[in-house]
């Protein structure tokens, strides 16, 4: 039978052909955890007495959330990780300096193919490159960290086409949350979404993990792109070699399919407090705005800090915004870039590799009554501090023209 | 496994910043996040669950993080179980690894009200309120083990995974 790429992944993890709704134990190729979740991953593990890692090398540790520790617990539960990654001698672990974990996983380690879960429900992400990803809590990932097994429930394959070009100012936030806005937080639940890139150099691997990141909040299963010549030249790009590419077989059968013709998109808003609340940005415009958060493990690349400065040159914000590349290396080109300077002699505060604003940690909590703009990936209830405080969830030419002009704005009216 | 509580009615979409905000994510102790538990959605959620309730709730509920102090702080508050529409799955496992049921019924919102009594029939997703009966999706294979054991590290210890 031909097989979706879902089917052909979970079929060589488990050892045996699947098919939608089996429960199999499937092989991880990657178990990875942060700061936040990683103690909590390590206290299972130590009240269940077990000590012990499946694959030193298949572990991969990277702080994120509480980085730099912004109060003595955060410290604390940073101190008692070292210990694990020292005491277990754990080679791949990134401290403080380096950047988001799932930032880290596609620079560094996610490959077309492979199983990866991870405790954080973000590790979709990693589905840019064609990997299957899957988020879970600590336990689950405990487990996995012992035996390098997990179980898992098939899910039903999707495919979604991308079709033509982006126009200006269009990027892979759009595409999640025109996704978002037609099927909704539930339709995707037990669901794994493949995605199609008809020309896969106008859809950049920049774009794809935006759009895989926020897979979650479609509640898919996982979120793939189907590798193509993009995969493989930005694996080369980052990591000096040429991937295998694994792919869907032709004629393999999908549950449905849904195209977007990516040069009708516009810009999209997801007005609080739901993520598939979404409208476009000419519906919400003029709405304003005390901060503009433009980074996270959805929007902190390199191309999202480049549309910043390329709206924010020689111009000065009128809101407090605050730029977070998502790793070292983002922030390290887009110094080299001049795109950092651009960015700071514009008025914004910018730093590198942390999760900060984006759930409320630090680095920008929001205050009562207070209105944000963030390309990040979640406009729950509270979810940047005050319960009170409202989240916009918008591309990053929407939230720099947002800083700009102190007002949620269309950035195709100003640039 | 039969369980029995009064019910608290939620709607669609109940993502897990509601159910336990990330600022209470540093500490796993569950009667610590227990008084946290629904913060921003109702402050006194500890107080009425207190007692032991079943929450009926509406689609996708646990939606969003993958922490598992969700499921640790509402156990902890006093749901016994949750009866929902459906399931974010990183929620649904999480539940389960903390022995927390979770009974899926198409339509729960319309059919339970809240305060009634239900009783759950956990295997078999029987579902009994006042008299009316429901046919839920109860807990099986290898997550009714799971759950049994008492979550995937205990059923990890007994050597079956």
């Amino acid at each position: 039978m031909p097989q979706t790429l879902t089917e052909k992944i979970l079929s060589r993890a488990s050892g045996k052909e699947v098919s939608p709704g089996d429960v199999i134990e499937a092989k991880t190729d990657i178990v990875a955890f942060h700061d936040l979740t990683g103690y909590h991953v390590i206290e299972v593990m130590e009240k269940a007495g077990i000590e012990k890692v499946f694959d030193k090398s298949k572990i991969v540790i990277a702080f994120d959330h509480l980085a730099p520790p912004p109060d003595v617990r955060s410290a604390e539960i940073q101190v008692m990780i070292r210990k694990f990654v020292k005491k277990m001698g754990l080679p791949n672990f990134h401290d403080i300096n380096f950047g988001i974990m799932h930032e880290v996983l596609l620079e560094k380690y996610a490959l077309p193919g492979q199983v990866i879960v991870a405790a954080d429900s973000h590790t979709t992400t990693s589905g840019a490159v064609g990997a299957f990803a899957q988020g879970m809590g600590a336990s689950d990932i405990a487990a996995a960290v012992i035996t390098g097994k997990t179980w898992l429930v098939v899910p039903t394959p999707f495919k979604v086409e991308l079709k033509g070009s982006p126009g200006k100012w269009i990027t892979g936030k759009d595409v999640a949350l025109k996704l978002l806005q037609e099927f909704k937080a539930d339709y995707f639940n037990g669901m794994s979404i493949e995605v199609y890139v008809e020309n896969p150099s106008t859809f950049p691997m920049d774009y794809r993990a935006t759009v895989s990141n926020m897979g979650i909040e479609m509640n898919a299963d996982a979120l793939m792109f189907i590798p193509d010549e993009e995969t493989k030249n930005y694996i080369k790009t980052m990591r000096g070699y040429e991937p295998a590419l694994v792919t869907p077989d032709p004629g393999a059968k999908y549950a449905d399919e849904y195209t977007i013709e990516l040069s009708k998109l516009e810009p999209l808003v997801a007005v609080p407090y739901s993520v598939d609340n979404v409208k476009t940005v000419n519906e919400v415009e003029g709405k304003e705005v005390d901060q503009v958060f433009i980074g996270s493990c959805t929007n902190g690349r390199l191309s999202d800090i480049e549309i910043a400065a390329k709206i924010l040159k020689d111009k000065k914000v009128k809101t407090r915004c605050i730029a977070i590349p998502a790793s070292y290396e983002m922030f390290r080109r887009a110094m080299d870039l001049g795109y950092i300077e651009t960015l700071v002699n514009a008025g914004c505060i910018v730093t590198y590799g942390t999760c900060g604003p984006c759930l409320g940690g630090h680095f920008g909590v929001a205050g009562p009554g207070e209105t944000i703009v963030s390309t990040s990936n979640r406009n729950f209830r509270g979810r940047m501090g005050s319960n009170d405080s409202k989240v916009y969830l918008a591309n990053p030419a929407v939230a720099a023209a947002s800083a700009l002009e102190g007002k949620i704005t269309d950035p195709r009216s100003i640039a | 496994m039969i369980i029995e509580g009064k019910v608290m009615k939620f709607g669609d979409k109940i993502d897990t910043d509601v159910i336990i905000p990330a600022r209470y994510l540093k500490f796993t102790d569950p009667q610590y996040l227990a008084q946290h538990a629904m913060e921003p959605l109702d402050p006194e959620f500890y107080k009425k669950a207190s007692s032991g309730v079943v929450i009926v709730a509406g689609k996708v509920f646990g939606m969003g993080s993958s922490r598992e102090q969700a499921a640790i702080a509402l156990k902890a508050a006093g749901v016994r179980a949750i009866i929902a529409e459906s399931f974010a799955r990183i929620f649904y496992r999480n539940a389960i690894n903390n022995g927390l049921p979770v009974i899926t019924l198409n339509d729960a919102t319309k059919l339970i009200d809240e305060g009634e009594i239900v009783r759950i029939n956990v295997e078999t997703g029987e579902i009994e309120v006042n008299g009316r009966k429901y046919q839920g999706k109860g807990i099986s294979g290898m997550a009714l083990e799971i759950l049994k054991s008492g979550g995937i590290m205990e059923y990890l210890k007994s050597e079956k995974f």
